[in-house]
């Protein structure tokens, strides 16, 4: 479990970089679509089985078919005169690096052990329906919001 | 066998968070900005997943679900406001 963790967590962050240096929108999207099943399989090495398949079926099935279609629709040209890295980004990336190298000094060392117990699908239903309920209505309110905007805007 | 700390799983997230705000940053293709928003949403996420993986509890996981419906509903909202940018302007790019 540990060797899948670190494998899969190597994989994410290497599509994900990938995924931010494409200039071509498929390929960067093909990329995010192997990103999101590493982050998928760290889900699973987590004890979290019930959020892995979601991950797997919502983000990198349902959402990334949508930006696909999106792309194949508008079929945007390769190139996108991406001129290299700005110069006025030096200074904030320089300080941003350092405060980076701080979050992994600390975080590096590690600590309490997690991801021992998987928690069932079960337990999480029982959650989500129980104590969360009003939560679950203001998502389904978020979605109908989302579908009549997005039905609104899409109209020509 | 070792097990795997917290902090590790923590620092991918932050590791991925990173990520995508810097393609929001440095990215001039709306597409690409939106992409790089499902990034950290995808991050913020794994960093609930590790919390409650933590303590053996459900409730991490009931806040991804949560965060899945949001992207979700901006996902829709941002590709409908895509496909009208690309309409009225003609381009994609947001300078």
């Amino acid at each position: 479990m540990t060797i899948t963790f670190y494998l899969s967590a190597i994989v994410a962050v290497a599509a994900t970089v990938m995924v931010i240096t494409r200039r071509n929108a498929v390929h960067a999207l093909l990329y995010l679509i192997v990103s999101l099943l590493a982050v998928g399989l760290v889900f699973f090495t987590l004890g979290a089985p019930f959020a892995a398949a979601l991950e797997v079926i919502t983000y990198a099935g349902a959402i990334m078919v949508l930006f696909l279609f999106v792309i194949m629709l508008l079929n945007p040209q390769p190139s996108d005169a991406q001129q290299p890295f700005p110069i006025q980004w030096r200074g904030p990336g320089l300080l941003a690096a350092v405060l980076l190298a701080e979050l992994i000094y600390l975080l590096a060392r590690g600590g309490q052990a997690v991801g021992e117990t998987a928690v069932s699908p079960q337990q999480v239903g029982l959650t989500l329906f129980g104590p969360y309920l009003l939560g679950v209505e203001l998502a389904s309110m978020l979605l109908l919001a989302g579908l009549v905007g997005a039905y609104h805007l899409g109209k020509r | 066998m070792a097990t795997i700390p917290m902090e590790h799983g923590l620092l991918l997230a932050g590791i991925l968070f990173g990520l995508g705000t810097l393609g929001v940053l440095v990215r001039r293709n709306i597409l690409f900005i939106l992409l790089s928003l499902e990034i950290m949403l995808n991050a913020a996420g794994l960093a609930f997943i590790v919390a409650g993986s933590r303590w053996g509890q459900a409730d991490g996981q009931v806040m991804f679900i949560f965060i899945l419906a949001m992207a979700a509903a901006e996902v829709a909202v941002g590709l409908a406001l895509v496909l009208q940018m690309h309409h009225h302007l003609k381009t994609l790019l947001v300078e």
